[in-house]
């Protein structure tokens, strides 16, 4: 069974049929990665390129460790040490590099659209690693494999996503997947940080009390404050919002059910999840980071499988 | 539609390997069993039962393996994996790969590959429940054999069991 799209762009993209597929697979794979020889031959004959025109630790680290367990031959690109730097545009770059017989491209890109502009431009299936304040398609992907795993369903969940809902992928790609896959979603922060209409635009409850989002949710699933996104001021100090909106363990104790704490990381320690709630045993960050890896190579998997069927 | 077993001779058949299995390994002593997925556990699952009720006392070790990662015709077709579940390790363990139909050799050839990820076995064997023989694509034989025929390409063999298709039966389509 293909996956209906031939690129990962978007959650957008999807339909609730391929979130249950890339779920599925990347169960398998949390289990090859259990095994002594955690590699599988699968995409032996594929050569993927990470292109990173964006900073990033987890994700490139994944992709890559995902592209390496199934065997496929990688090659890593960052912005700043590349003819970019040149004024080199970004068409240009890709096509160089896919002239070198390139298979797939995951690429970050902090202006949104970029890789489906791509897209529309190369026959390279191309995964989408994070598009300015777009999408982040696998990190939602892999927020929902840690749900499930932990709640054993996604449909009928209470999920609420805190934070700096305006500048981030995450958020928007999150929103996507969990409507798709049947559960009840809350953005909460403070307004200066949640795009007006969201509840119409999405059909999402809206929150601006932190207490009651908690209150209300399973899931909390915290974001980082985008400083770097941020180019006015929508909120006086960090100091200050970390009393408004930081979780920590004591919040966290004072609530009348037991949630879960999940953050895309890098977490901003002290700002919107204090030390003592991001190390708890409710927090599952590191759980994420590990089935991020499973998530990944699912993606991959899928969208290689039958490739010379599709040329 | 011809049928190759009817219940009774499927079950008779499934008896006489899981005793030919346990001729060849005393008291299952050293020896785990492995069906490969999706098809091959509908066998393995049933000459495990039996084996169990041979040695009521023995833990056996049994596990599941999908070789789905490991295809050769991955660039052609995708396809979707199923669960592997091998809880213990093969090290140095004499391993009865168990499957239903053999046919060109390749699923099995995928299945040593995959099983040499989880350890270095002593000895690994082949149990079949139907073997279509002189149709081999690569040099692979069983070690056991449910039942030979001899059929051509444009024939499948097709295994009905209770619990999915509601009766026990081996078919040439």
């Amino acid at each position: 069974m293909q996956l209906s799209v031939k690129h990962l762009l978007g959650i957008r993209d999807l339909i609730p049929q391929d979130i249950q597929t890339i779920l599925d697979t990347a169960t398998q794979f949390k289990e090859v990665l259990q095994r002594p020889i955690k590699k599988v031959p699968s995409l032996r004959d594929v050569t993927i390129v990470n292109l990173f025109f964006e900073n990033s630790t987890r994700t490139r680290i994944s992709f890559e460790l995902a592209e390496k367990r199934l065997s496929a031959d990688t090659v890593n690109f960052s912005a700043s040490a590349s003819s970019v730097a040149k004024g080199e545009t970004l068409l240009d770059t890709v096509n160089n590099i896919l002239s070198m017989k390139v298979d797939m491209v995951v690429m970050r890109h902090s202006a949104s659209g970029a890789p489906h502009f791509l897209a529309q431009h190369i026959p390279a299936a191309i995964i989408n690693a994070g598009d300015g304040i777009n999408e982040h398609p696998t990190q939602a992907l892999l927020d929902a494999f840690s749900i499930r795993e932990k709640l054993g369903n996604i449909a009928g969940k209470k999920i609420a996503i805190i934070g700096d809902i305006m500048h981030s992928r995450v958020a928007l790609s999150n929103i996507y997947l969990l409507k798709k896959m049947g559960a009840e979603v809350m953005v909460a922060g403070p307004p200066t940080l949640i795009p007006k209409y969201m509840k119409e635009a999405f059909d999402v409850r809206v929150e601006y009390n932190l207490r009651n989002a908690l209150e209300w949710c399973d899931v909390a699933n915290v974001l980082r404050i985008q400083l770097e996104r941020q180019n006015q001021v929508l909120f006086s100090s960090l100091r200050e919002y970390n009393l408004a909106y930081g979780i920590n363990k004591k919040l966290l104790d004072s609530l009348s059910k037991e949630i879960i704490i999940m953050h895309p990381g890098p977490i901003n320690r002290g700002v919107e999840l204090d030390s003592d709630a991001a190390d708890s045993k409710q927090s599952i960050i590191l759980q994420q980071v590990e089935n991020g890896l499973a998530v990944r190579m699912a993606v991959l998997y899928l969208l290689s499988g039958g490739r010379e069927m599709n040329n | 539609m011809k049928t190759v077993l009817n219940e009774q001779q499927l079950a008779f058949t499934i008896k006489r390997l899981s005793h030919q299995v346990l001729e060849n390994h005393v008291d299952l002593e050293n020896t785990v069993l492995i069906g490969l997925q999706p098809r091959g556990i509908f066998v393995s699952d049933q000459v495990v039962q039996q084996l169990q009720q041979l040695l009521p006392a023995h833990k056996i070790n049994y596990g599941k393996l999908d070789i789905t990662f490991y295809r050769d015709d991955i660039r052609k077709e995708l396809h979707i994996p199923n669960h592997t579940d091998i809880p213990f390790s093969i090290e140095n363990k004499n391993v009865v790969l168990i499957d239903d139909v053999l046919y060109t050799g390749r699923t099995i050839r995928a299945a040593l590959d995959a099983l040499l990820d989880f350890g270095r076995p002593s000895k690994v064997e082949l149990c079949i429940l139907i073997d279509r023989r002189f149709s081999r694509q690569l040099p692979i034989q069983p070690d056991y054999v449910g039942k030979a025929i001899d059929s051509i390409v444009s024939q499948k063999v097709k295994v009905f069991w209770k619990q999915r298709d509601g009766r026990d039966e081996v078919a040439l389509v």
